[in-house]
C-alpha cells in the first residue's frame, strides 16, 4: 500500500501534448477515478503511472519514491486492462499466479494466495479453466484476481467494464467496490463513464484536453462544479446552460433569461453575484431536477414560468420534458403524474436556490 | 376413422417405394450436390497426386528394365547399400538442421522487423524477402561462385584474416555445411514473413500485462510470444520440413551430391540412381522413402496443432 503523487507530469507525442502538466496527490487506501471524454489523457496518465509510457516531463512518485525511470515490473503495481489481457494458453490459476511464479514465491504461498483471491472473487470453480471458456464477467474477475494475488502497492484499472453489457457492468461495479472495501489497496481507475466515476470513487478527477478540470468527491463535483466542462460532464441528463444576464430592478438583482422571462434572485444568490458587471455574457446552469412542475406551495427562490413542451420522455419514476427558451434546448424532470404531454403547454418551476452562474467566455462557475 | 389410417399407411409406403427410383430426388440430395461440386477438385487431385503416387509405387516394384515384378526387391537391395543409409542420414541432418536454423533466424529477424516503425517496415520486409523470391536455381549459381575454392569472394575475404583457402564444396564437412547454409539463406525469409504475421497478431496488452507481472524480455518471449505462436511455428516447421526433405536444386547445383555422395539427399540421389543410372524403379524406391518419415513427423505436429486449436 502506498500513496501516489504526480508532479507537473507531461506527455508529448511528437508535437502533440496528450497530458499537459498534471498535479495529483492520491492518499494511501484511496480510490481515485480519472474520468473524461476520449482523448482527454486519462488513459495516458494511468499508463504513465504503470510505467507503460515514458513521461516527457515531471515526476511520478509511488510511496514517496520517484519512479520516473523504474520499469513497470519494479513499481509494484497491478493493472486490469480493458480487454482483460489474460494469457490465453494459461488456466485461470496460472494466469493469476504468473506474476508470483516469475518472482519465485514458494509454491504453498502461491496456492494460498490464489485460493484466497479466487474465494474473494467467487471464481473458485473456474480455477482450472482457460480464459476462452469464461464469460466476459468471469474474465473480468480473473483479471482482478491476477491483480489481487500480487498484493501490490497500487491497483490500476483501465476502463475495465467497457467490454461488458450494461447489466453486468452495474454488477461488476459493485463487485469492484466490495473488493476495494476488503483489500483497501490504493486504486487509480480510468473510465469515460461518469456514473461509474461517481459510484466508485472516493475522489473523482475530471480531465479534459490533457488537463485536470477539477478534483473532488462525487458530491462536490455534482453540486459545486468549478467549470462549465465539469458541470456539463457530470450528471445525466446533463446540466442546462441558458444564456442570461443580470439586471437591477430597483434594489433587487434579477436574472433575465428571455425578453419575457426574468426572475429576482434569492437573497443569498443576489449577495454572491451582486459584484458582477451587468454587461457580462452569462450562462445560467441548472440541473434538470431543479426544473420541475409547478405546484401550490412553492418555497422562496422557486419561480414559475409557462412554456410549451417539445418532447417528453416518460422514464417511469420521472418524466423528462424538453422545451426551448429562445432557441436554447432545455431539459426538466417532472413527476410522471404532472400531465406533461408532447406539444402541450405546461407551467414549470425553476429552483434558483440551486442555480449556478457561469461566465460564457471563460466557462468558469462564478 | 380406420379407413383413413389405412389410406395414410398406403400413401407412406407408396412414397417410400417411389423415392429411390427417382433420379431427380437423388440429384436433389444435398450430399449429391456436394459431391458434384467437389468433383473438379477430386479429379484434379486424382490426376496430379494420386496417379503419380500410385504410379511411383508401381514403378518401385519393377526390376531395372521395368519388365518384371520384383515386389519389395528394390527396397531390400537398398537396405543393403551403405550409400542408401548415408543418404538417409544426410537427408535427416540436412532437413532438421536447415529447418531449425531457418526457424531460429526467421524468428529473430521477424522480431527485429516487428520493432521497426511502420513507416520503414515495408522496405525492410521487401528486401528481406528477396532470397525467397529469386528462383533458387539462379541464386544457387551465385553461391556456387562465392564458394569457388580459388577465386571466390569468401576465400578472398578470409585470406585477409589468414584463414583458408577453404575447399567449400570439395571437403565433405564443408560441403555439407555449404548446402545447408544456402538452404537456410533461401528458406529463412519464409519463416520471417510467417512469424512476422504471427507476431503482429499477439495483442500488445499481453506484453504490457507481462511487463507489469514482472517478466523480462526473455520471459516475455518464453511465456507470451512462443505459446501464442506455437501453432504457426508447428505448421511452418512441418511445411518447411517437407519442402526441405524434398529439396533438389540447391544440392544438385552446388555439389551434385559430391564429394563421394556425401551431400546427397533423397531427391538428388533418386535422380542420380533413377535418371543418370537408368534404374527408374530403384530411383522411385528411394524417393518413396521420404513418405513414411514425413508422415510420422506430420502426424505428431498436426496432432499437437489440433489439440491446441481451440485454445486461443
Amino acid at each position: 500500500m502506498a500513496d501516489v503523487a504526480l508532479r507537473k507530469v507531461v506527455k508529448r507525442y511528437d508535437d502533440v501534448e496528450a497530458v499537459r502538466g498534471i498535479d495529483l496527490d492520491i492518499a494511501d487506501h484511496e480510490f481515485i477515478v480519472l474520468v473524461g471524454p476520449s482523448g482527454c489523457g486519462k488513459s495516458t496518465t494511468l499508463r504513465m503511472i504503470a510505467g507503460l509510457e515514458d513521461i516527457s516531463d515531471g515526476d511520478i512518485m509511488i510511496g514517496g519514491d520517484v519512479v520516473n525511470d523504474v520499469p513497470p515490473k519494479d513499481r509494484d503495481i497491478a493493472m486490469v486492462f480493458q480487454n482483460y489481457a489474460l494469457y490465453p494458453h494459461m488456466t485461470v490459476a496460472e494466469n493469476m499466479s504468473f506474476g508470483l511464479r516469475l518472482k519465485h514465491y514458494p509454491k504453498a504461498e502461491i496456492k494460498a494466495r490464489v485460493t484466497e483471491a479466487a474465494r474473494l472473487l467467487d471464481i473458485t470453480d473456474l480455477i482450472d479453466r482457460k480464459p476462452k471458456q469464461l464469460s466476459g464477467g468471469q474474465r473480468q474477475r480473473v483479471a482482478m484476481g491476477r491483480a489481487i494475488v500480487r498484493n501490490p502497492k497500487v491497483f490500476l484499472f483501465d476502463e475495465p467494464l467497457s467490454n461488458l453489457d450494461a447489466k453486468l457492468r452495474v454488477q461488476m461495479r459493485i463487485e469492484i467496490k466490495k473488493v476495494h472495501q476488503k483489500v483497501r489497496t490504493t486504486t487509480v481507475y480510468v473510465t469515460h463513464d461518469q456514473v461509474e466515476a461517481m459510484t466508485l470513487a472516493d475522489r473523482v478527477v475530471v480531465m479534459n484536453k490533457g488537463r485536470i478540470e477539477q478534483i473532488g468527491t462525487p458530491n462536490e463535483l455534482y453540486h459545486k462544479p468549478a467549470t462549465r466542462f465539469v458541470a456539463g460532464f457530470i450528471g445525466s441528463p446533463a446540466m442546462n446552460f441558458i444564456p442570461c444576464r443580470l439586471e437591477d430592478v430597483g434594489s433587487t438583482l434579477q436574472i433575465r433569461l428571455t425578453d419575457r422571462i426574468a426572475f429576482p434572485l434569492p437573497p443569498a444568490r443576489a449577495a454572491r453575484y451582486n459584484a458582477l458587471p451587468r454587461t457580462d455574457k452569462l450562462l445560467l446552469g441548472l440541473r434538470p431536477e431543479h426544473l420541475t412542475e409547478s405546484h401550490a406551495h412553492l418555497e422562496s427562490g422557486v419561480e414559475t414560468f409557462d412554456t410549451v413542451l417539445d418532447v417528453t420522455e416518460p422514464m417511469g419514476m420521472e418524466t423528462l420534458v424538453y422545451f426551448g427558451l429562445d432557441g436554447t434546448p432545455v431539459c426538466g424532470r417532472v413527476n410522471p403524474n404532472a400531465g406533461a404531454k408532447d406539444g402541450a403547454p405546461m407551467r414549470l418551476a425553476m429552483d434558483l436556490n440551486n442555480m449556478h452562474l457561469l461566465n460564457e467566455e471563460t466557462g468558469v462557475v462564478l | 376413422m380406420a379407413d383413413v389410417v389405412v389410406e395414410q399407411g398406403q400413401a407412406v409406403r407408396a412414397a417410400r417405394a417411389r423415392k429411390p427410383a427417382s433420379l431427380r430426388n437423388v440429384l436433389g440430395r444435398k450430399s449429391t450436390v456436394a459431391f458434384f461440386l467437389t468433383l473438379p477438385l477430386i479429379l484434379l487431385i486424382a490426376l496430379l497426386v494420386l496417379y503419380p503416387a500410385v504410379y511411383s509405387v508401381h514403378l518401385a516394384t519393377l526390376n531395372k528394365s521395368m519388365q518384371k515384378f520384383v515386389g519389395f526387391g528394390n527396397f531390400l537391395f537398398l537396405f543393403k547399400r551403405d550409400t542408401f543409409w548415408m543418404v538417409v542420414k544426410q537427408s535427416c541432418i540436412f532437413a532438421v538442421t536447415a529447418v531449425f536454423f531457418k526457424a531460429l533466424i526467421g524468428f529473430i529477424v521477424a522480431h527485429f522487423v516487428h520493432n521497426i516503425p511502420a513507416k520503414g517496415q515495408r522496405k525492410w520486409r521487401g528486401m528481406l524477402l528477396v532470397p525467397w523470391v529469386i528462383p533458387p536455381a539462379m541464386s544457387t549459381l551465385a553461391w556456387l561462385w562465392l564458394f569457388d575454392p580459388s577465386y571466390s569472394a569468401f576465400n578472398y575475404t578470409l585470406s585477409f584474416f589468414g584463414i583458408g583457402p577453404i575447399n567449400w564444396l570439395g571437403d565433405n564437412v564443408w560441403a555439407r555445411f555449404s548446402v545447408i547454409l544456402v538452404n537456410i539463406w533461401y528458406g529463412a525469409p519464409f519463416f520471417m514473413i510467417m512469424y512476422l504475421a504471427a507476431l503482429k497478431s499477439v495483442p500488445d496488452q499481453l506484453y504490457e500485462a507481462a511487463a507489469i507481472d514482472g517478466a523480462n524480455w526473455w520471459q516475455k518471449i518464453w511465456y507470451v510470444t512462443l505459446p501464442m505462436m506455437r501453432n504457426i511455428i508447428a505448421i511452418t516447421a512441418l511445411f518447411s520440413l517437407i519442402v526441405t526433405f524434398a529439396n533438389f536444386d540447391i544440392v544438385r547445383i552446388l555439389t551434385s551430391g559430391g564429394p563421394l555422395d556425401q551431400t546427397h539427399i533423397f531427391a538428388t540421389w533418386a535422380f542420380k540412381v533413377g535418371i543418370e543410372g537408368s534404374d527408374i524403379p530403384l530411383g522411385a524406391s528411394v524417393s518413396l522413402f521420404m513418405v513414411p518419415i514425413l508422415a510420422v513427423a506430420a502426424i505428431f505436429i498436426l496432432r499437437d496443432v489440433s489439440k491446441r486449436g481451440n485454445e486461443a
